[in-house]
């Protein structure tokens, strides 16, 4: 075809021009493309909002003075700025003990289920051997079962903590370590800990995607199998790792049920803040002698304060490792 | 080595008696290379195995034996009652029953919506235009802003469900309340009034939904992109319209990720922490009147057996579907 035909319909002509000889077509093309990307653009600013508004309006909240809570005319932007109630929920919530705790928990705990995770991860992802396929399924129980349903039970195990007799033997009676850091740190390290089979199945899939000719070479090369992991598996895993680390080192700083049941020794950040207003309550019942609650407008500003104590660190620690988060879960492939 | 160790070595339990004879030498140990390697895959997942039978299943018994027992903390006493605690959760309970019925109905209605609403978003961010990348960073913010005590910490506070008192009070408030003004309309309409409560249900949990489906829209995303493009260029040149093509192509590649995307969203609903059952089993544990550990035990039972019951019937479902696509 000449470059006059009908393909290169005048290159330098009008749009108008174009649309007459294309019959319309490329009006309704033009069209179509101009209102999906408006649709588009307005569902994602919707959704993109009704995330973001909560964190925004708790955090215009929490400058606000009390009177300033109840009235009408002011909608996000206070009219008497306060930093009272910051002190206030500090102080109800024992801040930097409380965070502080939570931090190095947190760290800990995180170090221990990567580590953990990663070892039975990598067991299932390249060994053979008896019974592989009942022990997988015991991990994808391990994601399934509430913990809530042993929650009981571990209370009972750990207030009695007895190994196979031995410390009823020497002690006597076997010992209540409820209250220490023990019971979780082993959780943790026997891959018991939060959301450890999530970690298991997700660094499995990771390890059975790396192609096996790498291994081979080493090991006829005379590298050891712990050799190998360590320098010719660990080096490109990385990454993965990170993430499953930042993973549970956020869950870990949420999280409510582990740390009120095996971590109630410490002060930590999420029961404080669960109980927020109750502990005021009792503050301020403290100060005038006689029982008060603090009023609804008031607990649901001091509730706000302290949730964005809780989220900050995190949404800053999100945004600067973004692409660890996401990127690793995407190179997980998560098919079966 | 002889033929016939070569067959006990294969039997089930080897790998045990292999990791057994591992750590108690002297006896035989058998120097082949997948009997090494087995040894050492065992070796490699033993502090899972350790856990998982240690924290795992003997808790699991014990909270078995201890929901058909009459079990009081302070003494660690622990008697047989029989079915007692079933029949308490059952019939005594005023609230069991009724948190449990609503908890499984609005979880059917989530699970659904939100593996609907994260497939059509990890489409939308599929598509390159720009703030794609932002939109994306936002959408996966809620994993981190929904987990553990955040989601309902406003609503399950000890002073009684305040945000919805406020909102009702803002609500009348500001005079003219759409959403509610169309629901009415619509409800005069004559169309069944079932399917619409559901679907305003739906609108109305629109906020906790979108929360709900951080890890989702990640996975769905991942899917969509392993699709080589090549697909999307021959249904084209075979003259396939958009539309065709997402329910040929993007579809049925991506379905497979449905039952994961759907166990996991069944297990996150049924642990979240503003759940009202969950939230009531903690009650009874942690500061209840009646501190009655059996009665927790045989309530968690329940919950979790009709949460696999639900799992089970999901996979079935969904794993049926799909094949059909293959």
């Amino acid at each position: 075809m000449s470059k006059d035909n009908t393909i290169f319909i005048g290159k330098n002509k009008s749009f108008k021009e174009r649309n007459r000889r294309s019959g319309g077509y490329l009006m309704k093309r033009r069209i179509k493309e101009i209102s999906i990307s408006v649709i588009r653009a307005l569902l994602m600013f919707g959704l993109c909002f009704m995330i973001i508004s909560p964190m925004i309006s708790r955090l215009s909240m929490s400058l606000m003075d009390e009177k300033d809570l109840y009235d009408t005319t002011i909608v996000l932007l206070p009219r008497n700025i306060t930093l009272d109630n910051f002190t206030a929920v500090a102080r109800a919530t024992s801040l930097p003990t409380s965070m502080l705790n939570t931090l190095w928990i947190s760290i800990l705990s995180s170090i221990c289920q990567v580590v953990a995770c990663t070892l039975v991860a990598y067991g299932f992802a390249r060994f053979e051997f008896p019974l592989k396929k009942f022990w997988f399924a015991c991990v994808i129980a391990l994601i399934i079962i509430p913990p809530q349903t042993i929650q009981s039970a571990l209370y009972r195990t750990f207030t009695r903590f007895d190994l196979f007799g031995l410390i009823t033997l020497f002690n006597g009676q076997p010992l209540n370590i409820r209250k220490s850091l023990w019971p979780y740190l082993m959780m943790c390290l026997t891959c018991m800990g939060l959301k450890d089979g999530l970690y298991i199945y997700m660094l499995r899939q990771y390890f059975k995607n790396v192609p096996e000719s790498l291994e081979e070479a080493a090991y006829v090369d005379g590298c050891g199998t712990m050799h190998t992991f360590l320098k010719i598996m660990m080096p490109d895993a990385v990454p993965i790792i990170a993430s499953c680390f930042l993973f549970s080192f956020v869950w870990q700083w949420t999280d409510l049920f582990y740390s009120r049941n095996f971590l109630s020794g410490y002060k930590l950040y999420a029961p404080e803040l669960s109980s927020i207003t109750d502990r005021i309550a009792d503050e301020l019942s403290k100060m005038a002698g006689t029982p008060v609650t603090p009023s609804a407008g008031r607990s649901l500003q001091l509730i706000s304060i302290g949730v964005l104590f809780c989220c900050i660190p995190l949404i800053i620690l999100y945004c600067f490792t973004q692409r660890t988060f996401v990127e690793s879960l995407a190179m997980t492939g998560s098919k079966e | 080595m002889s033929k016939k160790n070569r067959k006990y070595r294969e039997h089930w339990y080897s790998g045990i008696t292999e990791a057994f004879q591992m750590f108690f030498p002297g006896s035989k140990i058998y120097h082949t290379i997948p009997a090494r390697r087995a040894r050492t895959g065992v070796l490699f997942i033993l502090p899972f195995i350790i856990g998982f039978l240690a924290f795992m299943v003997k808790p699991l018994a014990v909270s078995l034996q201890m929901s058909f027992s009459r079990y009081i903390i302070n003494t660690g006493e622990m008697t047989y009652n029989g079915i007692y605690n079933y029949n308490y959760a059952f019939n005594t309970d005023p609230d069991f029953n009724k948190m449990l019925v609503d908890e499984i109905s609005r979880m059917a209605i989530n699970v659904i919506a939100t593996l609907v609403m994260s497939f059509v978003i990890a489409v939308i961010l599929n598509q390159k235009f720009k703030g794609r990348i932002l939109c994306r960073i936002i959408f996966f913010l809620p994993v981190i802003l929904s987990s553990g005590v955040l989601p309902g910490i406003e609503t399950n506070s000890s002073s009684l469900n305040l945000l919805n008192s406020m909102s009702e009070a803002m609500g009348d408030s500001s005079g003219v309340n759409i959403a509610a003004s169309i629901e009415d309309l619509l409800q005069v309409s004559g169309v069944g009034q079932g399917v619409f409560d559901v679907v305003f249900q739906m609108i109305n949990s629109i906020y906790d939904i979108v929360m709900a489906s951080g890890i989702q829209i990640i996975v769905f995303l991942s899917g969509l992109q392993s699709i080589s493009p090549s697909l999307y260029e021959a249904a084209d040149v075979e003259g396939c319209s958009a539309w065709e093509s997402f329910w040929k192509i993007t579809f049925p590649m991506v379905s497979p990720l449905l039952l994961v995307n759907c166990i996991y969203t069944i297990i996150d609903f049924f642990m979240k922490n503003n759940n009202q059952v969950m939230e009531h089993i903690n009650n009874i544990y942690m500061n209840g009147v009646r501190m009655d550990l059996g009665i927790a035990a045989a309530e968690s039972w329940i919950y979790f057996a009709v949460a696999i019951v639900f799992i089970g019937i999901s996979a079935f479902i969904i794993s049926r579907a799909v094949k059909s696509y293959e």
